[in-house]
């Protein structure tokens, strides 16, 4: 099966790319877009998807600072 | 005998290994080996092992010489962390916190006044408590992090080794700090580089004492 895991920073640590962005975004005239975050986006093709909680547990995502959350396409 | 982890995408280790032999001897430790042999004291460098890939440690801390380093450390091995070995040493659970790109989004690169907060752990038994010690600190995420219920315990416990001098932290870790240990203190990481601060030539010879100390912890107790 395939999935796609999202990995965000989790809420309260500050994100630089993300202020960077956000601070970016007026001067090329987009107006009125605040709190942006940057994550990570993986794609993954599993033979069993059981096991893909505890892959983000250990490797793709280091639970102190980051949030994931398993998409799991058909 | 002093072992230098190298990792493909180490960059620091040559140097570590110089500034080691300053005080004892040492030799390099490929990541791919499973055994430690010989070695007293264990310096896990800095760079961008196996390119820094999905976070600056994460895949490094599945080498096989890591899980030698982690039995090693279990016993009370002295082993020392710089700057990506301290990352490394966060992601494999062995210390606690984690690095975070800096907060200015830029490598810094610049000399750092660092301060000694607990000098009684294996690289910081050659100081004493206050003392200052000019490092140099190059680094794109040295931003250490602990949630605050982290924090408090670590400083209850004295496990923060080192802090940034005022007005000196170079990145916006929390509470200024610079490096921490394990419960045991036979673990410390920090991000400031001591190797590259082992000669007067080039600013600084002050990181030798990080080596002294950990050459002094790993000599076995008089009788």
């Amino acid at each position: 099966m395939k999935a796609r895991v999202l990995i965000r920073p989790k809420e309260g640590i500050l994100d630089p790319q993300g202020k960077a962005v956000e601070r970016a975004l007026p001067a090329l005239g987009f107006e009125g877009v605040s709190h942006v975050r940057i994550g990570r986006m993986v794609e993954l093709e599993a033979e069993d998807s059981a096991d893909l909680e505890a892959l983000c547990e250990k490797l793709l995502a280091n639970p102190l600072i980051e949030d994931y959350e398993v998409l799991r396409d058909q | 005998m002093i072992g230098v982890l190298q990792f493909p995408g180490s960059c620091d280790e040559r140097d570590a290994v110089l500034a080691c032999e300053r005080v004892a001897e040492a030799r390099l430790v490929w990541h791919g080996d499973t055994e430690l042999g010989d070695l007293d004291a264990v310096v896990i460098p800095g760079g961008f092992s196996y390119g820094d890939y999905l976070r600056a440690g994460a895949i490094a801390r599945f080498a096989p010489a890591m899980e030698a380093v982690s039995e090693f450390a279990a016993e009370g091995g002295p082993v020392l962390g710089i700057c990506n070995g301290f990352q490394v040493l966060c992601e494999a659970g062995l210390l606690p916190g984690a690095l975070l790109p800096n907060e200015g989004l830029r490598f810094v690169c610049r000399q750092v006044e660092v301060e000694v907060v607990n000098a009684r752990t294996v690289a910081t038994g050659a100081c004493e408590p206050g003392d200052r010690l000019s490092i140099p600190v190059k680094h794109m995420s040295g931003r250490w992090f602990a949630p605050p219920a982290l924090l408090a315990e670590l400083e209850a416990s004295d496990r923060i080794v080192f802090r940034y001098a005022r007005g000196e932290n170079p990145n916006g870790s929390t509470g200024d700090v610079a490096g921490v240990a394990n419960e045991r203190g036979n673990v410390v990481g920090l991000m400031p580089h001591p190797e590259h601060a082992v000669d007067p030539l080039t600013g600084s010879a002050d990181g030798l004492r990080l080596f002294e100390s950990l050459v002094r912890s790993a000599a076995p107790a008089p009788a």
